[in-house]
């Protein structure tokens, strides 16, 4: 398991390439990356708070639950915090499995525990105004078909 | 002694990030009554508790938990991870 909370941009493709040749005896490795949107247009930047110290403890018990659900062998998650422009990469998670459907479906939990359950909020700052972004009832829906909520 | 924490835009209407809390609440919702009384920008914050979320030492849980024995409560907004 390798979590890690940080300011500092990764490199996708160093990062995606480490991980999958660190993996033994694993069939599948799926990623994905989350990026950084204009959504209202007129982005600036896009300020990502987050809780140090329950950030890592959320993110590794999500990660152990992932790994207690589905046959996977390892998982990451990179989640970046600070103040970041628009189509600057913010997060990625990684899983590896011995079968892809494994590998897909834990990483899917793994962004859908993430949007709502690990302690980051995104802050959008635009030309015009800044606004703190609202959880959607959508992330919450997502989590709910993992939970039976 | 508790560290009560605020992250996002309730540590923005609250002015600070932290706050060191001699209190003998048995609750978090015991807490957030105190806080309340404080002045009007806790009763600001803590307006809709619907639009919080809480974590006592840094898990997530709910209004009616417990209080003892706890070293840190942090209130925020519900979050916006990804």
């Amino acid at each position: 398991m390798d979590i890690r909370v940080q300011q500092e941009p990764f490199d996708l493709g160093v990062e995606a390439q480490g991980f999958a040749t660190r993996q033994s005896g694993m069939g599948a490795v799926v990623t994905f990356t989350g990026i950084v949107r204009d959504v209202a247009g007129g982005l600036r930047e896009m300020e990502i708070e987050h809780y140090p110290g329950m950030t890592e403890k959320a993110l590794s018990k999500i990660a152990a639950e992932a790994q207690a659900r589905w046959q996977i062998g390892d998982v990451m998650i990179i989640h970046r915090f600070g103040r970041l422009h628009a189509d600057e990469m913010i997060m990625m998670v990684a899983t590896a499995s011995r079968h892809r459907k494994d590998a897909f479906e834990a990483a899917e939990f793994l962004m859908d525990y993430l949007k709502s359950r690990a302690p980051f909020w995104k802050k959008e700052h635009t030309s015009d105004s800044d606004g703190w972004v609202a959880a959607r009832d959508e992330d919450e829906d997502a989590l709910n078909r993992w939970t039976g909520g | 002694m508790i560290d009560v924490l605020y992250f996002a835009w309730v540590r923005e209407r609250i002015g600070h990030p932290k706050d060191r809390v001699d209190t003998q609440a048995a609750t978090v919702m015991e807490l957030v009554e105190e806080l309340r009384s404080r002045e009007e920008r806790y009763a600001a914050a803590f307006e809709d508790l619907s639009a919080l979320r809480v974590a006592v030492d840094q898990e997530l849980t709910e209004f009616d938990a417990p209080l003892k024995g706890a070293r840190e409560v942090a209130f925020f907004p519900p979050m916006t991870g990804g």
